[in-house]
C-alpha cells in the first residue's frame, strides 16, 4: 500500500481527491467477484437506510416512526497515489433502489456493467441507466465456466449496444483481467474526453 | 426461565441502540458534501475532547489517515445516515477536514484520469 504523506508543505492536512467507478449488473453477474479481485483492502460492507417510498434518508429525525428498510453496499479501495484513491462501488442487487443508484453514480468517472450471457436481460436496466445519464460505461462480459462462450460481436448485437461501446470478455475471478476492464473503462472515459474537447 | 427474556434480543433483531438514539435526535440537516467516497481526515487533535461522544472520538481516531465516509461507516458499523450526521457535527467545530468528489461528473480532469489508469495498471 503507497504511504500517505500525512501534509502538504506549509503545515495543510493532505486530503486525497476521491475518484469512483460504479460496477453494475444483474444479481449473481460477478460484481464483488470483480471488486475483491482488485481491491487492496477485503471488500466493505455498508448500508443505507431508505423510507418504504424508496426515498434516501437525508436525516435521523422521526425514524424511530417511519418504516425503513436497508440497501447494502460492497466496495473496494485502491490508493492511486497519496493524492488520489479510488473506489469501486458495486450497485445493490435490486434494481428498485433507484435513488442508491443515484448517489453510487454522483461523480463517477464511468460504470462497468458486468455481463453474464446466460441472462443478458439482467443488465438491461443497468444499461438504461447510465445511457440515459451520459456516464461513460463499458460491457465487460463474466466468462462463467460452464456458459456457452459466445463472441464479443454476438454479445454485442444480443445487447444491442453502439459500437462505440467498448465490449470485453473477461473472468472477474483473475486480477489481470479485472485490471484490463478497469483500463478499459478509463481508456473510454478519456477518449470521450478527447473527443469533446 | 432464564434466557426467555432476552430471547428477541439477537443479531437479527438489529442493533440495541436506534440509530436515532446514537445522534440523539438532532434536527440538523446534514452537510450536503458527504458522499459516498468523501474524504475525511481527522484534526491532529480534536478541539474540545470532553465534548464529543464516543463515537465521535472513534471517527476521529479512524480518520487519522483520510478514509471515505463509506468506509467510516463500514468499520463502525453503522448506517451511512448516521456517520453523516456524526461528521456534520466534527465538520462544524473544525475537527475534521473533507474532500469531497468532482461536481461534474461527466467532464473528469484529464490529468486526474491519467494518474487513476497508471495507477491501476501499477497494481
Amino acid at each position: 500500500m503507497v504511504s500517505v504523506e500525512s501534509e502538504r508543505p506549509g503545515g495543510e492536512l493532505l486530503v486525497p481527491t476521491p475518484v469512483k467507478i460504479v460496477i453494475a449488473g444483474g444479481f449473481g453477474t460477478g460484481k464483488t467477484t470483480l471488486v475483491n479481485s482488485v481491491s487492496e483492502i477485503p471488500p466493505l460492507h455498508t448500508e443505507e437506510l431508505l423510507t418504504e417510498a424508496g426515498v434516501g434518508v437525508d436525516d435521523v429525525v422521526g425514524l424511530e416512526n417511519k418504516e425503513t428498510t436497508t440497501v447494502a453496499l460492497d466496495f473496494g479501495r485502491i490508493t492511486i497515489n497519496p493524492e488520489v484513491v479510488l473506489y469501486l462501488f458495486g450497485t445493490p442487487g435490486q434494481n428498485r433502489f433507484w435513488f442508491m443508484w443515484d448517489e453510487l453514480a454522483y461523480g463517477a468517472i464511468g460504470a462497468v456493467i458486468l455481463v453474464d450471457t446466460r441472462r443478458l436481460d439482467s443488465s438491461f436496466p443497468s444499461i438504461d441507466f447510465f445511457e440515459r445519464r451520459g456516464i461513460p460505461f463499458i460491457i465487460a462480459v463474466n466468462c462463467f465456466e460452464g456458459a456457452h462462450q459466445y463472441g464479443a460481436e454476438e454479445v454485442r448485437r444480443a445487447l444491442d449496444v453502439d459500437d462505440a461501446i467498448p465490449l470485453v470478455l473477461c473472468d472477474a475471478r483473475d486480477r489481470e483481467s479485472s485490471k484490463t476492464v478497469l483500463v478499459s473503462l478509463i481508456q473510454h472515459t478519456m477518449d470521450r474526453l478527447d473527443a469533446m474537447a | 426461565m432464564n434466557g426467555r427474556e432476552d430471547w428477541w434480543y439477537d443479531e437479527a433483531a438489529g442493533p440495541l441502540v436506534r440509530p436515532y438514539a446514537m445522534v440523539r435526535g438532532r434536527t440538523r440537516p446534514l452537510r450536503p458534501e458527504l458522499h459516498l467516497v468523501t474524504q475525511v481526515r481527522a484534526m491532529p487533535s480534536p478541539s474540545d475532547p470532553d465534548s464529543l461522544s464516543v463515537e465521535h472520538l472513534e471517527i476521529m481516531e479512524l480518520c487519522r489517515r483520510p478514509l471515505s465516509v463509506a468506509e467510516v461507516a463500514a468499520y463502525l458499523d453503522v448506517p451511512l445516515v448516521v456517520v453523516k450526521v456524526l461528521l456534520s457535527d466534527l465538520i462544524q467545530r473544525g475537527d475534521v477536514v473533507i474532500r469531497d468528489p468532482s461536481r461534474a461528473p461527466v467532464v473528469p480532469d484529464r490529468n486526474l484520469l491519467q494518474a487513476v489508469l497508471d495507477g491501476v495498471r501499477g497494481i
